[in-house]
Formats: structure tokens, sequence, C-alpha cells
């Protein structure tokens, strides 16, 4: 996808969010975001003769947590999208109009007011819960103190921006938002107070973080008990271990098809713990409809030629990448960091995950195409703007120059067969370079959350990052910051416990800029890019394309860029 | 009365060169040991093919790696070039020794020589944890079944507990366990990655296995008369035990010795085909079989080479242990076995 069109596209955002903090709302459901109110036309009409029958998913493993503000994986985030509402959503259409934010629970785009500070909603009305209760002011406003009571894990990176949330990070158990968040229930109105503008808040408010959940929730992770939704559906099951069957939430009455269209199967079954290759075979003949899991690699053949009419494969903006734990030897060591950049050769890791049609090398942070992506390849042979070859002369020198050769580092990977054969690779490359190097594979119900704790003591995970929203800060800032570094917590998604203090600085002023010049801004995000590459937290890896290979008797198959396939509306009928 | 020989008469063979003789007589047994020794010297030769006929690393990663097929340059890893274009495939058997015989693994290794490292592993493996089930089950057992007593029930418990659990069960929560940090007990160290954390884990889950029969065969030992006579007499024990007792009971656990050794190297597969058993980047037969799992529709041979090697290897063995067992235990084939 060419750069500006995503440049365009946050530019868009931005542009109507600030707009709207010059103009008043209506209540009349309308958007005063000249992306949402254009883009109506999009939004196909429902189509009953399809309606009915059970959609049948596969992943080799369940991913964890089923609430909202707590889990942060795609796999599940995907299946919110039909599930859960905030006050503002995406966009759920395919293509590249997937990236504007629509109102959802708000009537309409907020009222932007205090130099935009103040995002002021309102409430649409005759919204209940799947638990029968009525959506009111009160649930909003509570669902915003739990995104910290729960230790949302982008508690401190989306949301520390509210009034009154340094005091929740701190004191989770006991927050209060009195002065951040505030429901007037008479005029059916939520306001929320930021002590800076943030230009990307609307974004952070349409993830499933925000999501909306009825104020008498746990004030703590609900796990496997699934919590009241909004949506379409709702969870009637869940056994991580067995399978999660979300079936029609009857209270559910489409708002805004835009937002939160009314799906299509009555039910849908979600089974876990099948191999990659049997999830294949399923799909295959029928037995499944879909599976999450990246089709293993000797099958990827046979679903290109034979099974190529049920393959979707789409772009992602993603990268899949090697976090080195800056406070753990060796990778304490700036030049043992650099070393594994240079060494690891990054069109193997894309043979490994599938091919050149599946994945491209990567060099930087931020995807090609993302706001703020400079091409630029700081760690390829011979330099350049892409990636040539890796230089594994110039890694052995800067490990020997390191003195940490001869030491331990463990790779912790997933157990699905495309990680762990690029562990594997990742652990034959150290060895080279004169590590004594080991493997662990974890199943990926656990993985992502272990290798974000310190207490763990992980030296090299391999992990993946897909786009929160379209925007630069949501890599870098999300994933490198100071404030994503909670060391001894399960929420620590800067997984390298990088934190340079000068870098934290530069990114704020990048946010600070987005405000008045995205373009200025995206320069920045650019750079930074660069300098902290030039830091070597992480290792980029590959920018992944997405496979989604469903049955036949699948029909309606829609991409969103923001969430992916939209699960809710493929029909079975 | 004794009298020396006379000369020109030929003395008697010793009991193990009869028991030698007969065993070379067994036509199925020497079929077993000469496809062992072909297997042994395989794998002892593994280095050999690797460095001077393959010329490659089996344990290096060769995604990017390129081959000579019918004189042209190859990738180790094709990508594939119809339909949508997606997957790569390692490149299959080719035949020629010196390049990838048995074709590649999704790493671009080697599997001809992974294979012959792999015996060598899995061979290890199996005949270390064998002889060090068969040492240990017999200690336990001679003293157990001698001592008596409390000495007997203790042991005989603890035997009862091992026994009672599913043994590939306990094998993987203590590998599951061990894996984390290896083994530290006292003095014995053994590191996470180390072979010697499989075969210690699978002789000790065995020693159950050996130590009640042996235990069983000291039982009836200790009330002979030969032993009462000894006892009598005034000798120390341990000259009991190692004179009058382990002499009987020594070729009983020989016979084990073999199908230990293929039931280790079966357990030893198994574990490390459940990736809890040999670490990668060393190769076992079941971490081979594992890492072909992946590739079963494109490339089975990466699967069916060790998995016919195991099955070939653990067959020999248990044909040399009838052979041995008929050997030195002649009344064993009446009962029904050992």
């Amino acid at each position: 996808m060419p750069l500006f069109a995503r440049r365009g596209a946050l530019a868009a955002a931005t542009v109507a969010l600030t707009l709207t903090a010059g103009c008043s709302s209506s209540d009349s459901g309308s958007s005063s975001d000249p992306s949402a109110s254009s883009s109506g036309s999009g939004s196909s009409a429902f189509q009953p003769q399809h309606k009915g029958g059970t959609l049948k998913l596969v992943a080799h493993a369940a991913a964890g947590s089923l609430d909202p503000q707590v889990n942060y994986t795609l796999q599940y985030w995907q299946l919110y999208q039909s599930m859960y509402d905030g006050l503002l959503a995406f966009k759920k259409v395919g293509g590249d109009r997937s990236f504007t934010v629509v109102p959802d629970l708000a009537a309409a785009m907020p009222k932007v007011t205090n130099g935009g500070r103040t995002y002021t909603f309102t409430l649409r009305k005759g919204i209940t819960f799947s638990n029968g209760k009525a959506l009111t002011t009160d649930d909003v406003v509570a669902s915003f103190e739990r995104v910290f009571k729960v230790s949302s894990p982008t508690a401190g990176t989306f949301y520390n921006g509210i009034v009154g949330a340094d005091a929740c990070l701190k004191k989770p158990a006991s927050c209060t938002l009195p002065k951040g968040v505030t429901g007037d229930a008479g005029a059916n109105t939520v306001t929320v107070n930021l002590t800076a503008p943030d230009p990307e808040f609307a974004y952070k408010l349409a993830v499933p973080h925000a999501s909306v959940v009825p104020k008498d929730s746990p004030a703590k992770d609900s796990g496997t008990k699934p919590l009241p939704t909004t949506g379409p559906y709702m969870a009637a099951s869940y056994d991580p271990n067995r399978a999660l069957k979300l079936v029609r939430n009857p209270h559910f009455k489409e708002w805004s098809r835009e937002a939160q269209p009314q799906g299509y199967p009555d039910a849908i079954d979600y089974t876990f713990g099948q191999t990659v290759e049997s999830e294949v075979t399923a799909v295959e003949n029928g037995q499944a409809d879909w599976m999450y899991d990246a089709p293993p690699a000797d099958r990827l053949d046979e679903i290109g030629t034979k099974y190529a009419s049920q393959a979707h494969v789409n772009p992602l903006t993603a990268f899949w990448y090697a976090t080195l734990n800056v406070n753990m030897a060796p990778f304490d060591n700036k030049l043992a960091r650099q070393a594994i950049n240079w060494a690891v050769d990054r069109s193997a890791v894309v043979r490994l995950y599938g091919g050149t049609n599946l994945a491209s090398p990567a060099c930087t942070i931020l995807p090609p195409g993302f706001p703020g992506h400079v091409d630029e390849c700081a760690y390829t042979k011979g330099g350049g703007t892409t990636w040539k070859a890796a230089d594994l002369a110039k890694a052995k020198e800067l490990v020997k120059r390191s003195g940490t050769a001869g030491q331990e580092v463990g790779i912790v990977v997933q157990d699905d067969d495309v990680n762990k054969s690029i562990g594997q690779y990742l652990q034959s490359l150290l060895t080279q370079l004169g590590y004594k190097a080991t493997l662990k594979p974890l199943s990926g119900n656990i993985q992502f959350t272990y290798i974000q704790n310190t207490k763990n003591k992980v030296q090299l995970a391999l992990t993946s990052w897909y786009q929160d929203y379209p925007a630069a800060s949501d890599f870098l800032n999300v994933l490198l910051s100071c404030a994503s570094f909670r060391p001894g917590s399960d929420s620590s998604i800067n997984i390298s416990g990088f934190c340079d203090k000068g870098v934290d600085a530069r990114m704020r002023t990048a946010l600070t800029t987005m405000q008045t010049d995205p373009a200025a801004a995206n320069k920045q995000w650019g750079a930074l890019d660069q300098d902290i590459m030039a830091e070597s937290p992480v290792v980029p890896l590959i920018n992944p394309k997405m496979i989604d290979f469903t049955s036949t008797r699948v029909g309606n198959y829609q991409f969103s860029k923001q969430f992916y396939m939209l699960v809710g509306q493929l029909w079975v009928k | 009365m004794t009298s020396a020989p006379t000369p020109g008469t030929r003395r008697p063979p010793g009991p193990w060169r009869t028991a030698a003789a007969d065993l070379l007589r067994n036509r199925p047994a020497m079929a077993a040991a000469a496809v062992l020794l072909f297997v042994v010297l395989a794998s002892l030769c593994a280095p050999l093919y690797a460095d001077h006929i393959a010329h490659t690393d089996p344990f290096q990663s060769h995604v990017s790696g390129t081959t000579v097929v019918d004189g042209r340059t190859v990738p180790v890893l094709t990508p594939s070039s119809t339909g949508l274009g997606l997957g790569v495939t390692p490149i299959g058997p080719t035949w020629d020794p010196a390049h990838y015989f048995l074709g590649a693994d999704n790493q671009g290794r080697d599997v001809m020589a992974r294979l012959l490292y792999g015996g060598r592993t899995s061979l290890f493996i199996g005949v270390t944890a064998a002889l060090l089930t068969c040492v240990l089950g017999t200690a336990v057992g001679v003293v157990a079944g001698y001592a008596g007593g409390v000495v007997d029930a203790v042991i005989s418990r603890i035997l009862d507990v091992i026994w009672a659990f599913p043994v590939y069960l306990l094998a993987i929560c203590l590998s599951v366990v061990l894996l984390t940090d290896g083994l530290r007990l006292g003095p014995l160290r053994v590191d996470a990655g180390s072979l010697w954390l499989p075969v210690t884990i699978i002789a000790a889950i065995y020693v159950p296995y050996i130590a009640r029969p042996l235990r069983g065969q000291v039982l009836v030992l200790r009330n002979k008369e030969y032993i009462q006579a000894a006892v009598g007499s005034g000798a120390a024990t341990p000259r009991i035990l190692r004179r009058e007792v382990l002499p009987n009971v020594v070729p009983t656990a020989i016979v084990f010795v073999p199908l230990m050794t293929a039931l280790a190297m079966l357990t030893e597969s198994a574990l490390s085909f459940l990736s809890v058993g040999v670490q990668p980047p060393d190769a076992s037969w079941g971490t081979i079989i594992q890492d072909g799992l992946g590739l079963l529709y494109t490339r089975p041979a990466v699967t069916v080479a060790p998995g016919l090697l195991i099955a070939l290897t653990t067959a020999a063995l248990n044909v040399l242990g009838d052979g041995v067992r008929d050997t030195l235990d002649p009344g064993a084939r009446l009962r029904g076995g050992v």
C-alpha cells in the first residue's frame, strides 16, 4: 500500500478530530467526522437470506483471558469486534475505510473543547447489555476506571492522559477518576478530561481495552468468565482448553451498521487444541470454516494451488521481531544487540514464514506504508534502504568486541510450527555467533504474558506486533517507551525493557507535534525509529501478510485493515 | 579331593563360553546383531559422512543455502511458483550422498547427516540408560531381597510408588520440570540441555522393572542351602552378595540389557518427539521425527526414515534380547519369558 495513503488516513482522522473540536455535535446520530460521514456507502445492507447457521472456527490454542479490557491478542480482539463496543469504533468494513473511526455507543463523534483536552460524548439511547440491563453513563465511567483497576496492558500508554490516571496507575485497586471521566445521567453525556491534548485519543477509544462493560463487573481480570456484551454476540461458554462458544446477544438491536453491524451466523464455535495441520485439513474438508493460525509450511503450496479460491491473502501493518532484554546479559551490551541485528538473515525468516508472497524482510519497527515509516535499513550488508543480506562477519566481530561470546542465551517462542522453526533458526544463528543458545517453546496461551514478565528472565523472545490503530506511536511509544516497561508485571509490553529518557522525551514531542502538524510529527517518528534501531533493543524480522483460509460454504469475506477478517459478517448459509 | 587334569584331555568350556557359543548358533539373534552392528557403525561414522561426504553441518540452519542437483545449483528451500505462490518446500531426496541424500528438513539441514548423528544420540541414550537401569535395578533388587525386613519394605514401597505412575507420564513430568533448570541432587549436577538428563530420567523410571524381578530372585536365593551354609560359616554379607548372590542374578540382568535398551530408545524417541527429551540443536531420531511432522505432506522421508530406523533397531534389540535370554536362562523360554 502506498505510503501516502496511510498518511492520508491518519491525517484525515486527525483533521476530523481537530475540526470536531470547533464544531457542535448534534444528537442525531450523524457524525461530525468528515471521513466517517462520507464512508457510509461502504456498509452493505444486511442480507437476511444468509442469516443463520453456525460458524466453526479453529485455533491451536486459546488466547487467555476473555476480559476485553485485559486481553491484548489479535486472536480475541478480532472476536471482540462482534461482542463489545466502546464509545467509538473503527468502521467495520473491508479495505482502507476500516481505519476510520465512527461513533459507536456514542451517538456522534465527541465534542472536543478546552484546547483538545475535553471530550464530551452523548450516549445512544436504548442500548442494552446481554444481561438485560440498560447501558448508562455510570457503566461508561466505571469502565474507564476498570481499565486501571484490572491493570489493562495499555492503561499506562493509551489512557494515562486522563486526569487522575497517574494516581490510578499507582494504586489501581482504589482507582477513581472524579475529574477525569464524569457522567451526566440526565443529559446522557460522558465527559473525558485529558491532562494534555491527544490526537490519537479517538483511536484509543475505539480499541477493545476501552470497551464498555457493566458497572458491576469485577474489578479484576474476569478470566474465563465472560462479561456481558453490547454487540451482536455474547460468550455462552469458554474453556481455554477446549472451546469458546458465541451465541447471539438476545438484547442486541443494530444501531449503526458501520459501527456495529448485526452478524450473520446464529452461533460461532471456536475450538482449541487441534494441531495446525489438522486445522488445515478440517477447513479443506468443510469441518471448520476458518483457522486462526498461520497454515504450516508444508500445506501452503496445496492451499495456494488446489484451494486457491478459499485463500485470502492480505498485507498487514505488523512486524515479527525478536526482543533483546537490554537489562540482562548478554544483551545489556549494545554491541551484542547490534550483532544480532547484523546477523539475522531476514530472507531466511521470510522463507520460514512461507515465502516472499507471505512476508517481506523488515528493517524498521514501523512497517512499510505506515505513518512515519522511512525506507532505511541500518543492518544490511552494504547499507541501503531495503534489506539485502546479513553480515555475519561483522556480527561475529561485534560479539567478539562485546566480550559476550560463550554466554548462555534462552530463546522463548510459541510452540506452533512457524514460531518454532524461526526459533530454531535463531538458535542456530546464535550458536554460530558463539553463544550457548537454548530454545524454549511455550504454548501460545502463555508465551505472550510469560515473555513480558521480568521475573521470568527472558533474554530473547520471538513475538509479533500488529497495530492497534494506524499511528506511529502505537509501535514506538507502546512497545518501547519507559511507561510500557513494568517490571514484575505480566502486562509489560516493552518486552526488551528499553527505557531511554531522551527517546521518551522525543516521543512526547512527536505526540505534541501530531496535534498540529501530522507530517512533521511523522518525520519525527521516522527519525525516532532509526535512532531506536541504532540502540537495537529489538530485531525486526519480517512484515507478514495474512492468509485467511476459509471453507467453501463461507461467504461475504471482508478484511478490515484494522481488525482483520470480520468474523460476524461471514455467512455460512 | 581334586585331581589335576589329565594331559591330552580338553577342559570343559565355562558357562560364559558355552553361552557365547549358543548365541553364535542362534541365527535370528546373529542377524539382529548384524543389523545393530551396522546401525552402530553407521552412526559412529556420522562426522565422517557430514564432514567429508556431505560437507555440511547438520546442526546449523541452511535456510537460504543452495545445493547442486544434476549439475544445477538449486535452493535448499524452494519457494512455490504455482497458484498463489505460497509456501516453501525443502529439497527432497536426491539419492546423491554428497548433496542431500535424503533431502532437507525445514531448516535446510541434511536429513541423512542428522539421521546418523541422531542415531549416535538415540543409541547413546538407549544403551547408557539401559545399563544404568540394570546396574541400579540390580543393586536395589539385591539389597531389598537379601536384607529383607524394614529395608525391603521401604525399598519395595518406593518401587511400588514409581511403578504406580504410567511410565511415559512420569517421564514427561520429570522432563518438563528438569528441563527448566537441570538436575541438582547433591553432587549430581546435570545441565538442562545435556544428554545425561534424558539418560537419568529414563534410567530412573525403569528401575522398578529390573529391581522387582531381581528382588524376587534374591528372596528365593537367600533360602538356598549354599547361601545358608555361607551364612552359617560366618561369611560376611558383602562377600556372600559378591560371591554367591550376584553371580546368580547377573545373567538375568544381562538378559534385560538389550530389552531395556530397546525400551529406553523408544522412550527417548517419544520424549524427544514431545520436545521434552533431547533438546535442539542436538538431534535424535525422535527430534527428527518431530522436525518432519510439519513436512509430512511434502517431504515424508524426514519422518519416515528415522521412524524406520527406530523400528528396525528396537526390533533387532528385541530379537537379540530373546537370543541372550534363551542362552543365559533357558528355563525362561519354558516359563514364557523373563
